[in-house]
């Protein structure tokens, strides 16, 4: 599209030109090539590489900005983006008012992370209402008795459990509360769910990052990371019961037996949280992220190229998925996507 | 013959000067607008966090003012927590670097030998100039452990100490209002230290040298002749580096625990006013966004109240020393 006398410097203000553009009047850039979306920070990294690789295969590139799932939706509600993409999915009613839809993009898993010293990494195992119990300060030290049940053999320490959670909002903090709050009634009748929720104890550390530097320093804390920050910073993570009351270890095999097990063919249009799924060999807190895009976009031809990347990326992107730690989806739910996007995407 | 270069020259000078008077009329005017465009930023800043957070400010009214809990999930908000920390961890702050810069000033003007002055000053100035953001790693990954590692003496020791010693009770976990205290008070010392530097280099060798001569000790110099000197240009000073403390973000959220408690202890967790903002605001929507400007807000009136209260001090030690 883009004459070869141009210059460099005049192409990346064309370029610009053309973003501004299409973000100020919601419509396509001057070239179909660009497209653009924004929202969750939890799929940025692998979205990024995702598009380096796509543009390579076919030229056209995908500009992703990564503002936050609040952002996300709002930009896509306004048109100004040609996908979004968000921690929380969308309910029925606002997907059918603004006519949008959604579908799960990757697959990442939340594990707790502790530093206890005495105590590698994977030796300790803990269940939902356990973890309920110490992120609402019931359970105060690490020799309580509930903890000791879980762990025969282990020799906990009594000292006093520090509490790390995330301080800014985010997706990961969205399902790590919805999960305690599916497996705890107390959890779920004094801080209930959210992006942000009001701790009943514990420090707060901002981003992944935070968390990650707060358990390593301090000695006797437990947080919670997605899975790619605590094998990364070698933070000691927790084996999980699941709901089938079997000890998992969090690895890309657990997580994609979460979303295979998940019972996505009654969620309308993916609403369905993948947190304490049914699987004997399930990770109990896995989380997605949904692209939200228009079914009836201005922007046809844009919103192709949105579709067709996210189709490679299902197919292709595993490889680029597996090196951040992410999982890519089970083929049996890609199936039921290609489904969704035949049946409501124009 | 003669006439004409008269009447030319008067015709000359009568519009050079009504040009002239155009020119400064115009030049007048663009000061004026310089002037005028602070106000409204100013103003405008204020307005639009008061109407963003009108749903809470109004809404909720003084519920917002006094209450310490902050729900996202109930959608219930009270402002007291961010306040406290903000104000706690300031006034640290200045309690520490208001001494210490205090000396340093001190010293670079009354004792340094002259070549030492130099490097103290630059270093002094790069102090200034680093990013808030790369204090907040330094605090995170090279301060908290270490004040991790001597919280528990300070419990042992000042947390006996009647009165004072709830301040030094909690879990040693390194981060809290102390540390983030501490932090900040290196982050404003350069602001501090820089202005008392300048001004005590104001007070004229004379008196000095006429105390010097009469028998009086460096202390007494400084602090007869001049400190009273500076005075006014000293806690504008300290203002200055209150006002950088009220306001300091980054580094706060990275070494604060950002937990909305008020605790009587100063090795405890709390939030400030601008961390929570910078942590919660990229996922906030609805009432929970009202919130969060109605906190910005709350700044400006906080800061606004501060900087008041600095003027009205001026205001009143001048009238005593009876100007």
């Amino acid at each position: 599209m883009t004459p070869r006398h141009i210059t460099p410097g005049h192409r990346n203000k064309l370029r610009l030109l053309a973003l501004a553009t299409s973000l100020a009047l919601g419509i396509g850039a001057a070239h179909a090539t660009d497209i653009t979306g924004a929202g969750s920070s939890f799929v940025y990294p692998v979205i990024s590489k995702w598009s380096a690789a796509y543009a390579e295969k076919t030229g056209n590139r995908v500009n992703y900005q990564s503002i936050g799932s609040g952002g996300g939706i709002a930009q896509i509600k306004a048109g100004t983006v040609d996908f979004g993409a968000s921690d929380m999915p969308l309910d029925e009613a606002t997907l059918a008012k603004f006519g949008l839809g959604q579908f799960p993009d990757v697959i990442g898993g939340i594990v707790p992370a502790y530093n206890v010293p005495g105590i590698a990494p994977g030796k300790l195992v803990l269940d939902g209402s356990v973890l309920a119990k110490i992120f609402l300060g019931q359970i105060s030290n690490w020799s309580d008795p509930a903890i000791a049940a879980l762990n025969p053999g282990i020799a906990l320490p009594a000292s006093k459990i520090t509490v790390v959670h995330r301080s800014d909002g985010s997706g990961t903090t969205f399902n790590f509360t919805n999960y305690l709050s599916k497996v705890d009634a107390a959890w779920k009748a004094k801080v209930g769910e959210g992006t942000a929720v009001s701790w009943p104890v514990g420090i707060g550390g901002k981003g992944n990052e935070g968390v990650s530097a707060y358990v390593k320093q301090i000695s006797n804390s437990i947080g919670y990371v997605e899975y790619a920050y605590a094998s990364q910073n070698k933070l000691g993570y927790a084996r999980m019961k699941n709901s089938a009351g079997q000890v998992v270890q969090p690895d890309a095999a657990s997580f994609q037996a979460a979303a295979s097990t998940a019972d996505w063919s009654h969620a309308k249009n993916f609403n369905l949280l993948m947190t304490n799924a049914p699987g004997t060999d399930a990770w109990p807190i896995t989380a997605t992220s949904w692209v939200i895009m228009f079914k009836q976009p201005k922007n046809v031809a844009n919103s192709k190229v949105a579709l067709d990347f996210f189709k490679w990326a299902y197919t292709n992107g595993q490889q680029q998925a597996a090196a951040l730690d992410y999982v890519p989806l089970p083929e049996s739910l890609v199936k039921q996507i290609e489904g969704y996007w035949k049946a409501e995407f124009k | 013959m003669s006439s004409l270069p008269t009447t030319l020259e008067s015709i000359n000078t009568d519009h050079r000067s009504r040009s002239d008077a155009r020119h400064d009329a115009w030049f007048r005017w663009l000061l004026k607008g310089c002037a005028l465009l602070v106000l409204a930023a100013l103003l405008g800043a204020a307005l639009s966090t008061l109407w963003g957070g009108r749903e809470v400010l109004f809404g909720q009214g003084l519920h917002f003012l006094t209450t310490a809990e902050w729900n996202p999930v109930t959608d219930t908000y009270g402002a007291l927590a961010p306040v406290f920390g903000t104000l706690v961890t300031s006034l640290i702050a200045l309690v520490l670097a208001v001494p210490v810069s205090f000396g340093i000033a001190l010293f670079l003007t009354e004792i340094a030998p002259a070549w030492l002055r130099g490097p103290v000053s630059s270093a002094i100035e790069l102090l200034a100039s680093i990013p808030s953001i790369i204090y907040g790693m330094w605090g995170l990954f090279v301060f908290v452990p270490f004040i991790a590692r001597i919280e528990p003496a300070l419990s042992a020791t000042l947390g006996h100490i009647p009165l004072v010693g709830p301040l030094f009770q909690g879990p040693p976990i390194g981060l809290g209002l102390l540390t983030a205290g501490i932090v900040l008070a290196v982050m404003i010392l350069p602001f501090i230290c820089a202005v008392m530097r300048e001004v005590f280099q104001t007070v004229p060798t004379r008196l000095k040298e006429s105390a010097y001569a009469l028998g009086s000790t460096t202390w007494e110099v400084v602090w007869d002749i001049v400190l009273p000197y500076t005075r006014s240009a000293v806690i504008g000073g300290i203002f200055l580096g209150l006002g950088r403390a009220l306001g300091e973000t980054m580094a706060v959220t990275f070494v604060l625990g950002n937990s909305y408690d008020i605790t009587g202890s100063l090795l405890m967790p709390g939030t400030s006013i601008s961390s929570s903002i910078a942590n919660e605001f990229n996922e906030a929507v609805g009432t929970h966004r009202s919130a969060l400007i109605a906190l910005g807000f709350l700044l400006f009136v906080v800061t606004f109240v501060v900087l008041l209260v600095a003027r009205l001090m001026l205001r009143r030690l001048s009238r005593r020393e009876g100007r």
